[in-house]
């Protein structure tokens, strides 16, 4: 089959950036959508072409890396599918598809498809962990969990943290996101120590990064490829709330928002001196 | 070079004990005094570096991700072994030890295998605090699974997506550390080369994927978790970005590279369906547990798989392996498969398949279990092929999924450059020439939770190394150097793409150096690989500049560096006559087509060590002793 590919090129976060359109001729429905892009790629490298930037690792939908928006939908139309496992069956012989990169003042460009999602490890940063550090842990069987709890905590841990959700979202928030870290360590009685102090932080973190509000319309549940249920943001709230009335004793603290690309110390050595 | 494995005297279970006890301890106020170098954030490196910064290290992480929860560990779904006994069903951490050096068939180190069992229990223990969200059984305590290779049920998992969970477990615990500024975590970063100072593994030369811009990192010792090296192959089960850069570079600067022949074939992958291929998605063996395997009796039977009746079908692991049957571990799994294609009997339209069957499972459990326990697998399935495994049998064949070689180290870990550590999948240490389901988990937090943070500890005290910086020559030389490399690889412009060439190596690799080896098919490899290389330098073409995000330069770059390695691999093939685990050689096997090892001249690890850009590699040998564990040919009949 053929396609029609419109897609996002822009060479750097200073650059406007723009759509280009490509022809692609020879798409078997079997291949994924990167698979898909990787056959462009080739031929835009023959060609003497920079090839089209977008992220991707594991290709089997579970490290997180890839996503970009297909028509305006976030890994495009397949429910619970990340454009490496979207397979191009799903389209229509000289179908157009529009690819652009997730959008959200949050996620600063860098590259075509490629975006910056560093202020997500942020958030985990601010407290999305139990504090527990290695050779602290008594037998895994002394705090039994009963097998609901546990699955439900499973449901939530289940992100991949590819930023679906803040993309899908119309105010760009990461509700879900956080929602579901907070949910899943609130379930365990591990993390419930520290439940307060982690909805505090967490939500602080994401004010600062300038992730959006949330306003239950509910497209980042529907966008996510790992289905977190929308009630992980109910979880959050109420946590948050609960947090706060009592948070006379806690002191709030984040992480400090970065978008440069630090380098450790700077090279005094000419890398391209000769001897 | 004699090889000094550090291996500790006395009785294997004191063995470990005993060595912590003689470690020489830094002093707790100095320990912030020293900077520790971790490459790669997987569940060796994620882990290995929260535990450094909690003793109160200065730690600075690396990877080439833009996260590192990106790790290819997240890929891991079945789950993770460990000696808890939990089910009563006679397990013991001697068990786990035994299973683990006759699953890696004879060819791993006794005292490391042994340490890795008693370590087993404390990892589940530790990612439980983390609050890793295990399977639970309804009373509350923790469930497990049988696994491929084993007959105890001792494997841990939260659903499909184990792997998933506990590098979270360890991401979230680096983070803790980052938060604390006891990290500082340095993504999007590629390792280019390792800078040895008087003998020390001292600093590292990266390069900032976004910027293009080299930077030089220096500090006390440096810790290798960089994961395997099968992205050689082209297609297989790692993650696109997988590579063996910084192993390779550690091995060009004097670290000994150890059995790189010995690389694990999946049984269960979905196949090959087109040239387009980027890459091989492996199904969890532990669908192994309830499904069938099987082929046509007749070659070429065309029939859907429903429309063949039982007696024309043949469950050639259940015939031919009774005892174990479906369950016998990766290696023979996967070299049965092959033998059945290539006698003509292999499904799907390449042939190169086999079914993997869950009626009968289903019919005697019900749909909804089969649904609870392998629901996403199937869903993933469905997804890929289109079919649905409910109703029709899953196809399947094997790929390359697991290096078991990697840097040599000893057993403190360190490579046989001072104050290089290696850590996981890059080291070579405990799973001979086959690992076990299941375990490669286990070994990576091993690792990384309980043996890194000591034995770094014990160097530091021991070797004192003193202080440099970045106007030693020898960082001038590594910089100059790898500046050189970018503008070589980008001033080509030739007429071929990078993947074009990685394409071919794979296929040359998978094709002699894969599951099966003959000598001669060795010495064939060898010179289409350094055709291939030499063409490599003359046409490649790189696009782009090395000012920022080149995601063609990055493979350039990793795809030089695999020509060089697979040469090291079938070299490695070639020099060892026997056959074992993952590394069969047709000319070594039984009368009944099973490897045949051969441990009057080959029970040694080969470590092998650079001599320079064209001349051979230099063989040294560790002697493998078994006191405990007699080698015996494996059988699982």
């Amino acid at each position: 089959m053929k396609l029609k590919l419109k897609i996002w090129r822009q060479r750097n976060s200073s650059d406007k950036g723009k759509f280009v359109d490509y022809a692609v001729d020879q798409v078997n429905p079997e291949m994924s959508m990167l698979e898909c892009l990787d056959v462009l790629n080739e031929t835009l490298i023959e060609r003497g072409e920079e090839p089209v930037a977008f992220e991707h690792d594991c290709r089997e939908g579970i490290c997180g890396s890839c996503g970009f928006m297909i028509n305006g939908v976030a890994h495009g139309p397949e429910r619970a599918t990340t454009v490496c496992q979207l397979t191009m069956r799903h389209f229509k012989d000289g179908q157009e598809l529009v690819l652009e990169p997730w959008r959200a003042r949050s996620f600063p460009a860098i590259k075509d498809l490629v975006v910056d999602r560093r202020s997500f490890d942020r958030i985990i940063e601010a407290g999305g962990y139990v504090s527990v550090s290695t050779g602290n842990a008594p037998d895994g069987n002394t705090i039994p969990i009963g097998k609901d709890v546990a699955d439900h905590a499973m449901d939530a841990a289940a992100c991949i943290g590819c930023g679906a959700c803040v993309a899908a979202c119309p105010n760009a928030s990461s509700a879900l996101f956080t929602g579901a870290k907070i949910s899943h360590l609130g379930r365990l009685p591990q993390g419930q120590i520290e439940q307060d102090q982690r909805a505090l932080n967490m939500v602080a973190q994401m004010n600062i990064e300038g992730f959006g509000n949330c306003t239950n319309i509910g497209e980042c549940t529907a966008a996510c490829p790992k289905e977190i249920p929308l009630e992980v943001i109910a979880t959050m709230n109420r946590d948050y709330r609960r947090a706060s009335r009592k948070s006379h004793k806690n002191h709030v603290r984040s992480v400090r928002p970065m978008t440069e690309w630090s380098n450790g110390s700077k090279l005094d050595i000419d890398p391209h001196a000769t001897s | 070079m004699t090889l000094d494995a550090r291996i500790p005297s006395g009785s294997i279970d004191k063995a470990w004990e005993k060595t912590l006890f003689d470690m020489k301890l830094v002093n707790p106020a100095n320990k912030r005094k020293h900077t520790i170098l971790v490459i790669g954030s997987g569940l060796a490196g994620a882990s290995a570096a929260a535990s450094l910064g909690e003793l109160g290290y200065n730690v600075r992480c690396f990877c080439f991700q833009d996260s590192p929860r990106r790790a290819h560990s997240i890929a891991a779904q079945g789950g993770i072994n460990a000696a808890k006994n939990y089910q009563n069903d006679g397990d013991s951490v001697y068990r786990l030890f035994y299973d683990t050096v006759k699953g890696g068939d004879f060819r791993s180190r006794e005292a490391n295998v042994y340490r890795l069992a008693e370590n087993s229990v404390k990892i589940i223990d530790q990612c439980v605090a983390q609050g890793v969200p295990f399977a639970r059984e309804y009373g509350g305590s923790l469930a497990n699974r049988s696994f491929g290779g084993a007959l105890v049920s001792r494997t841990f998992y939260a659903r499909g997506q184990t792997g998933q969970q506990l590098l979270l477990g360890a991401y979230q615990a680096l983070e803790r550390q980052i938060r604390a500024g006891k990290i500082k975590m340095f993504p999007r970063t590629e390792i280019l080369d390792i800078i040895v100072i008087d003998g020390q593994a001292r600093g590292l030369v990266t390069r900032n994927l976004i910027t293009g811009d080299l930077s030089v990192h220096m500090g006390d010792a440096v810790v290798m978790a960089t994961g395997g090296y099968g992205n050689v192959y082209y297609l297989s089960t790692n993650a696109k970005g997988s590579n063996a850069t910084a192993i390779w570079r550690a091995y060009k600067r004097g670290a000994l590279f150890a059995n790189p022949c010995y690389t694990q074939i999946h049984p269960t992958c979905i196949p090959v369906s087109g040239d387009y291929q980027s890459k091989l998605t492996l199904m969890s063996e532990s669908l192994r547990n309830d499904g069938r395997i099987w082929v046509p009796k007749a070659k070429g039977d065309k029939r859907p798989p429903n429309q063949i009746p039982p007696e024309d079908r043949d469950y050639y692991l259940e015939r031919r392996y009774p005892a174990f049957g479906n369950l016998v571990p990766r290696d023979v799994a996967s070299r049965n498969a092959k033998n059945v294609c290539d006698e003509g009997r292999g499904v799907g339209e390449t042939g190169l398949g086999v079914y993997l069957d869950f009626k009968d499972a289903i019919s005697r459990l019900g749909e909804q279990t089969i649904r609870e326990r392998y629901g996403n697998l199937f869903d993933m399935y469905q997804r890929i092929t289109d079919e649905d495994p409910y109703k029709v049998p899953m196809r399947i064949y094997p790929a390359i999924h697991y290096t078991m070689g990697g840097l040599w180290v000893d057993y403190y870990l360190q490579s046989t450059i001072p104050g290089l550590f290696v850590a996981g999948e890059a080291n070579f240490s405990d799973h001979g020439a086959n690992r076990l389901g299941a375990s490669a988990l286990m070994q990576g937090l091993s690792d990384g939770y309980f043996i890194i943070p000591y034995t770094v500890g014990d160097y530091l005290a021991k070797a004192k190394p003193g202080k440099v910086d970045e106007s030693h020559p020898a960082v001038r030389e590594a910089v100059v150097a790898v500046q050189q490399n970018i503008d070589r690889l980008l001033s080509i412009k030739g007429k071929r793409t990078v993947d074009s060439f990685h394409r071919e190596l794979g296929k040359i690799v998978w094709e002699y150096c894969g599951m099966s080896r003959t000598a001669q098919g060795l010495e064939k490899a060898i010179g289409e690989i350094r055709a291939l290389r030499e063409e490599f330098w003359q046409n490649v073409t790189v696009p782009g500049s090395g000012k920022d995000l080149n995601q063609s330069l990055e493979k350039a770059g990793r795809v030089a560096d695999f020509f060089e390695l697979a040469e090291l691999m079938c070299i490695d093939a070639r020099h060892r006559n026997e056959s074992c685990g993952g590394h069969f050689r047709e000319e070594y096997q039984t009368a009944e087509g099973e490897a045949q090892r051969d441990d009057e001249h080959f029970s040694y690890v080969a470590a092998w060590g650079y001599t320079g850009p064209d001349s051979a590699p230099a063989l040294n040998k560790e002697p493998l002793e078994f006191e405990y564990v007699h080698p015996s040919q494996r059988s699982y009949k």
